[in-house]
């Protein structure tokens, strides 16, 4: 355990990214991060709940018994999504209307039950909050990453700011209306995970399996 | 230990696992948890009510064509009438406060709406009182009316306005506050070209029947909406719920009696 603080929060970001080395919370990227504003606003969201989550349950990691400390979690979590939930509808309530269900389903976000049982059950509350927070930035930083292509060519617009003049509003862009679907959110996840691995080979998996050679010993 | 007899270190020597502590923290983390949520809930519900009673009025008077960025949007509003209609007999009713009362709820209540055998717009429950606004001229004359609508498009139920001129049959704009339909397709429907169309058009014929169509093909010139490309199934939801509120079952006999001074 020799990981200092600032690894905790840098590694995430592209070394153990949740969404391309872990490849967790995929079903959220697919729908937030049609329009940037909305997947800013669900990344704030979740760098939140992660960082908080994971403080709260590492508070109590010593008198969490074993037997239900899934369900402690959860309601740690659950709670927290609430309160997320209940100050974006106050403050943002333009942003709460396009992000609809998908706050509340942070808590079934694999990325923050990952920390939480995998970090935050075993460490110091600091550290935890640290790692909560850089797992976020992980999140965060891909759902941005994706946006930026799906808003840009699927819609024109950068954070709602036209760039490339849209066809629709009398302009020359055509856009290209796959990309608002959620599946192409798969391709460019898909994409995003063949860069990094090209670049940072040793995120590359083994094999779980070995092709039989056809010899007959 | 001295101060074994303290109870948080008998709580705290107890095993991690036995069934006391699991009770113990299971009990007191759904309390606390409880507590913070419900706390937030109750304290932030006022700042969320006005959002959306400010979203909404922002709405119409988007759809009067009134509102500018900026504007005090409470002031402004304070210039519209709110009115409750009878939909069943078509006249204004004074049975409820206009500027509170809430249509979505009197849909859902048996006593102040009826279920639907012909529904078009996928609504299930009609409400039998609707809330409508009214614009005044500076003349005290009628400048506006706006309607609510709703129903169902491709994913989602839309809700929304349509403002009618004083003629009571040429439509001045349409808009919706809340819907879920596919963004770039169905989601369209918030573009001001498409809803630019809209302006002008009439609802009903001379002999009165209701012609106004959200199409791809053009039958009539002063009724024709052109149909949002690849969102089919949205735009026949706005045109069946337009055909519906603006029909029999929903705002013509009003409109009607309004025209003959009958309201």
């Amino acid at each position: 355990m020799s990981q200092t603080r600032k690894q905790l929060l840098v590694d995430p970001l592209v070394d153990n990214n949740p969404i391309t080395l872990q490849v967790l919370g995929i079903c959220s990227a697919l729908a937030v991060t049609s329009s940037l504003n909305v997947a800013f606003v669900m990344s704030l969201a979740v760098i939140a709940v992660t960082g908080f989550s994971s403080l709260f349950i590492s508070f109590l990691r010593n008198y969490i018994p074993n037997s239900i400390r899934i369900i402690v979690q959860m309601v740690i979590i659950a709670s927290l999504v609430i309160l997320v939930d209940q100050i974006i509808k106050a403050y943002a309530y333009e942003i709460s209307k396009t992000l609809s269900v998908f706050v509340g389903l942070i808590i079934t976000n694999c990325i923050v039950m990952g920390r939480a049982e995998a970090f935050a059950m075993k460490n110091t509350p600091f550290n935890s909050f640290v790692d909560g927070i850089g797992n976020g930035l992980g999140y965060s930083l891909l759902l941005m990453c994706v946006g930026v292509v799906r808003e840009l060519f699927g819609s024109g617009t950068l954070f709602g700011i036209t760039i490339l003049d849209p066809v629709n509003n009398g302009g020359w862009y055509v856009p290209n209306g796959l990309l608002l679907l959620p599946p192409s959110a798969f391709f460019i996840i898909g994409f995003l995970i063949w860069g990094v691995r090209s670049w940072k080979k040793s995120q590359i998996e083994a094999r779980e399996y070995k092709i039989q050679s056809l010899e007959v010993h | 230990m001295s101060d074994s007899n303290n109870i948080f270190t008998k709580f705290k020597n107890m095993p991690v696992d036995g069934i006391v502590k699991t009770v113990i923290v299971a009990t007191a983390l759904c309390f606390v948890c409880s507590m913070v949520v419900s706390f937030a809930a109750v304290n932030l519900k006022s700042i969320q009510e006005v959002n959306k009673a400010i979203d909404k009025q922002k709405n119409i008077l988007q759809v009067a064509g009134v509102y500018h960025e900026g504007i005090d949007v409470n002031k402004t509003f304070s210039s519209f009438q709110p009115l409750v209609v009878d939909l069943n007999s078509g006249k204004f009713t004074d049975k409820f406060d206009a500027s509170i009362f809430d249509d979505k709820k009197a849909a859902q209540d048996p006593l102040l709406s009826i279920s639907l055998e012909n529904d078009p717009a996928s609504i299930g429950r009609r409400t039998n009182y609707a809330t409508i606004y009214l614009l005044k001229k500076d003349d005290g004359s009628l400048d506006k009316i706006i309607l609510p609508i709703h129903g169902y498009g491709l994913w989602s139920t839309l809700y929304g306005f349509i403002a009618l001129e004083n003629n009571l049959n040429d439509i001045f704009g349409l808009q919706f506050y809340q819907h879920a339909e596919t963004p770039g397709l169905g989601a369209e429907v918030d573009n001001p070209k498409w809803k630019a169309q809209w302006k002008g058009k009439k609802l009903n014929n001379e002999n009165g029947e209701l012609m106004i169509q959200v199409a791809k093909t053009q039958k009539y010139k002063e009724h024709h909406i052109d149909a949002l490309a690849g969102a089919t199934l949205t735009s026949n939801g706005v045109d069946n719920l337009v055909k519906f509120w603006m029909g029999k079952d929903g705002f013509k006999k009003f409109l009607n009696n309004l025209k003959n001074g009958a309201a």
